[in-house]
């Protein structure tokens, strides 16, 4: 801190007052940034990891064992290989769309991570439309699927494109609405005001915080939030922007090295960011289970963790389990089953919230 | 308005779910198929052609690499059309080795197929679970021939030789320690005959284990009901044979309608579906892994008992027993003339065809007395199901015709040849 005060009257001494205290302020930021990024992009190489393990263990394999110690070097060589392998550019491609669209898709994906509250008062930007700032950059995201698509000038990948940009437009208002529940009952846009809001409550009063989290009121609105977070993130059963087995790869196919490994570090984040918004929502968010000791002790990053890394989970377990939707059927389910639903219990929640049983007082 | 055109796209030959070299050229309007063209061809080796030129028994292990999934069933059909040329006997426990490895073969296939098809619609672990079923089964071909895949142990006249007494066994490594592989060669203990009826023991229960996973699922329903429905009268029309045959409901089973070896003995239902629908062939092929696993497990019983000659007497065909070639002046000339010049099938023609896997699999050989086929035309199942395809697949989505051509269950060795 001492430090971080000196360097701050160095550069205010060296620049004059409003410019100095401006560097400072840029530098201070850029530190933060890269505080929460480098993590992050850990996290998603060694989620690719445990996805490759996991998915093993369900499908009776090992997964990688060869690169290190149980594997453990595995993503690091991943990575080594995608950078050094040949970036190739089709001839009939826009290039300056191609090399701009993987960009596009993990921007948004790693921009979203200013506003979430990894622990009390532990956030980059404390703005109070969060949730808002969280939807915008998440819908982000699709443009840098459409673009590849398109600039790929390949069918296959045009055919991604469309389907992308359809799933993802479904999906994001099953997913506004759910979030539209949750701001109400919270009367905050604020994500740490959000986690605060369900700390309190004739549960958390005698210990069992679990019980007062949003998880329980708002049921449906978590399973379809989730769900729709597995659509959002182009995740099985809801792949088919990428439909392995049909588009092959989708908006991705004419990638190769680093471009292709950079849709993967999206996706990957996406679904760690997804996962982290569920846990905040509707899970407490860094708040402990139950109001005690030991469980109190556990400092509040780690319990945020545990949840995101439950929640992740539960994402490379759909992807074992289950086939692959129908294109149509995605649509189905997003536009005449999730949409109605978020709506009537919306409508539900504000009813509620009129009479006098309302909890969120 | 501007015009709108439909859109064509070239599918494969590489693609994940062209299953080897399939090139389609789809004809799309939005993401529903107009019409599917297929293209064959990629993988032609000219086996017919080549068999002209090879003795008739050098050509017996270019059968194993048609339907590379049912590699003993393919052998059947060869020798039994050779058999029909010669007249040869088969002595009976070849008779029932041979249904064995058959019904072996389709459970190897029905796996391969039920694997590739889960994991074209989307579902991955299906494939590996039937993947550990078959690493068990291709212990058995290799215990019995040495080779896991091609394994040309059928022969005129029988199979090659009879069932080993011991099983391999796995060794320790530095990924698999001594607990590990005790583990592993807790059921090779025996003979070949105990490990293949252990296996009839444990596979009901991971038929169920894939069931589980796939036929009450939803998702799995909602992407193969009512997809690639099939008439019985236009399955008919059409030429399907084996399971796409019986998943519109039309019973028609040769080991049942025009019984070869011993199926008439055995004692096994034949399924068929209703719709005629891609769920309704999973159903059928399903219940026809069980209903494998009956025979294979009668086979295994009567084997046990009976012991005896796997291979006809007539030296002619086969080779007499190196004893006796050493001993023997007129068996050291059969032996001579078999391995210089190979056996010679009398003037003729012959079909002979045998309940494969995927269908009528059948062998048309024509001989002119010499020592290798005049002709020898193959009958594959897949041809006439790939033919169909832009029919099955008209008016479905994308989507669909992956799982239309996991339903099929084309292998591209036996329609290119």
């Amino acid at each position: 801190m001492e430090l971080v005060q000196a360097f701050e009257n160095y550069l205010v001494s060296g620049l004059g007052a409003p410019w100095g205290a401006y560097a400072f302020t840029v530098i201070k930021t850029l530190v933060l940034i890269l505080c929460i990024v480098l993590p992050l992009l850990g996290c998603v190489a060694y989620l690719t990891l445990w996805e490759r393990k996991f998915i093993g263990w369900i499908q009776i394999r090992i997964g990688p064992n060869r690169v290190g110690p149980l594997g453990l070097f595995q993503p690091i060589a991943d990575g080594l290989k995608a950078l050094v392998k040949e970036l190739i550019v089709p001839s009939g491609s826009n290039k300056f769309l191609f090399v701009i669209a993987p960009m596009l898709a993990l921007a948004p994906a790693l921009a979203a991570w200013a506003v979430i509250p990894f622990s009390p008062e532990v956030v980059l930007a404390d703005v109070n439309a969060g949730i808002l700032y969280l939807l915008a950059m998440t819908s982000m995201g699709v443009y840098g699927v459409i673009i590849a698509g398109w600039a790929s000038n390949s069918k296959y990948a045009f055919l991604g494109a469309m389907r992308s940009a359809a799933q993802i437009v479904a999906y994001e208002i099953a997913m506004g609405f759910a979030l539209v529940c949750v701001l109400m009952v919270s009367h905050s846009l604020n994500l740490s005001d959000i986690v605060n809001g369900q700390g309190k409550g004739m549960f958390a009063d005698q210990g069992l915080n679990f019980l007062s989290w949003n998880w329980l009121p708002l049921l449906p609105m978590v399973v379809v939030y989730f769900i729709s977070g597995v659509a959002e993130t182009n995740r099985a059963p809801f792949d088919v922007v990428e439909g392995e087995s049909e588009i092959v790869a989708g908006h991705m196919v004419e990638y190769s090295g680093m471009g292709f490994a950079t849709f993967f570090l999206a996706e990957y984040a996406n679904m760690i960011l997804i996962s982290t918004l569920t846990a905040i929502m509707f899970f407490g968010g860094w708040a402990s289970p139950l109001g005690f000791a030991p469980f109190t002790l556990v400092p509040p990053f780690l319990w945020l963790f545990v949840k995101m890394v439950f929640v992740v989970t539960l994402f490379l377990w759909l992807r074992a389990s289950f086939p692959r939707y129908r294109y149509d059927q995605i649509m189905r389910l997003g536009w005449k089953v999730f949409i109605p639903i978020t709506i009537v219990w919306l409508v539900l929640i504000g009813a509620w919230m009129q009479t006098p049983w309302n909890i969120w007082k | 308005m501007a015009e709108i055109r439909n859109y064509t796209l070239n599918f494969g030959p590489q693609h994940p779910a062209a299953h080897g070299v399939l090139r389609l050229v789809l004809e799309l309007d939005g993401e529903v198929i107009q019409r599917a063209d297929p293209h064959i061809g990629l993988l032609h080796r000219a086996t017919e052609k080549l068999a002209e030129h090879k003795t008739w028994i050098q050509s017996l292990p270019y059968m194993d690499r048609l339907d590379y999934v049912s590699m003993m069933c393919n052998e059947h059909a060869y020798c039994l059309a050779i058999e029909k040329l010669i007249g040869v006997d088969v002595p009976e426990r070849a008779q029932y080795i041979r249904v064995m490895f058959d019904e072996i073969t389709r459970v190897l296939n029905h796996l391969l197929w039920l694997g590739a098809h889960a994991i074209d619609i989307g579902a991955m672990t299906v494939f590996l679970y039937c993947f550990r079923e078959r690493e068990d089964l291709m212990d058995c071909y290799e215990a019995v021939s040495g080779a896991r895949m091609h394994a040309a142990y059928y022969r005129p006249g029988g199979v090659y030789r009879d069932l080993p007494d011991a099983m391999p066994q796995y060794l320790p490594s530095p990924y698999r320690n001594e607990k590990k592989v005790r583990e592993l060669n807790e059921n090779r203990q025996g003979s070949l005959l105990d490990f293949i009826e252990d296996f009839t023991r444990r596979f009901p229960k991971y038929i169920d284990e894939y069931e589980t996973l796939l036929t009450d699922n939803r998702i799995w329903k909602q992407r193969t009901v009512g997809i690639g429905v099939v008439t019985p009268e236009r399955a008919l029309a059409l030429g399907f044979t084996g399971a796409m045959l019986r998943g519109s409901g039309v019973e028609w089973d040769l080991r049942k309608k025009q019984p070869y070896e011993v199926y008439d003995r055995m004692d096994f239902d034949i399924p068929v579906g209703v719709n005629g629908d891609c769920y309704d062939r999973y159903l059928v092929r399903i219940e026809e892994m069980r209903q494998s696993n009956r025979i294979i497990r009668q086979c295994v019983d009567w084997l046990r008992a009976n012991p005896g000659p796997v291979i006809t007497a007539n030296h002619k065909v086969a080779p007499p027993s190196r004893v006796d070639m050493k001993s023997n002046m007129e068996e050291l000339i059969h032996h001579f003339k078999l391995f210089t010049e190979g056996m010679h099938v009398p003037p003729g023609e012959a079909y002979a065809a045998i309940e494969h896997p995927k269908g009528e699999f059948g062998i048309y050989a024509v001989s002119d007395g010499a020592n290798k086929p005049y002709r020898l035309k193959i009958r594959a199942p897949g041809y006439p199901h790939l033919a169909a395809l832009s029919e099955m697949s008209k008016g479905h989505m994308l989507a669909d015709v992956v799982a239309i051509i996991g339903t099929q269950d084309i292998v591209f060795g036996e329609i290119d040849r």
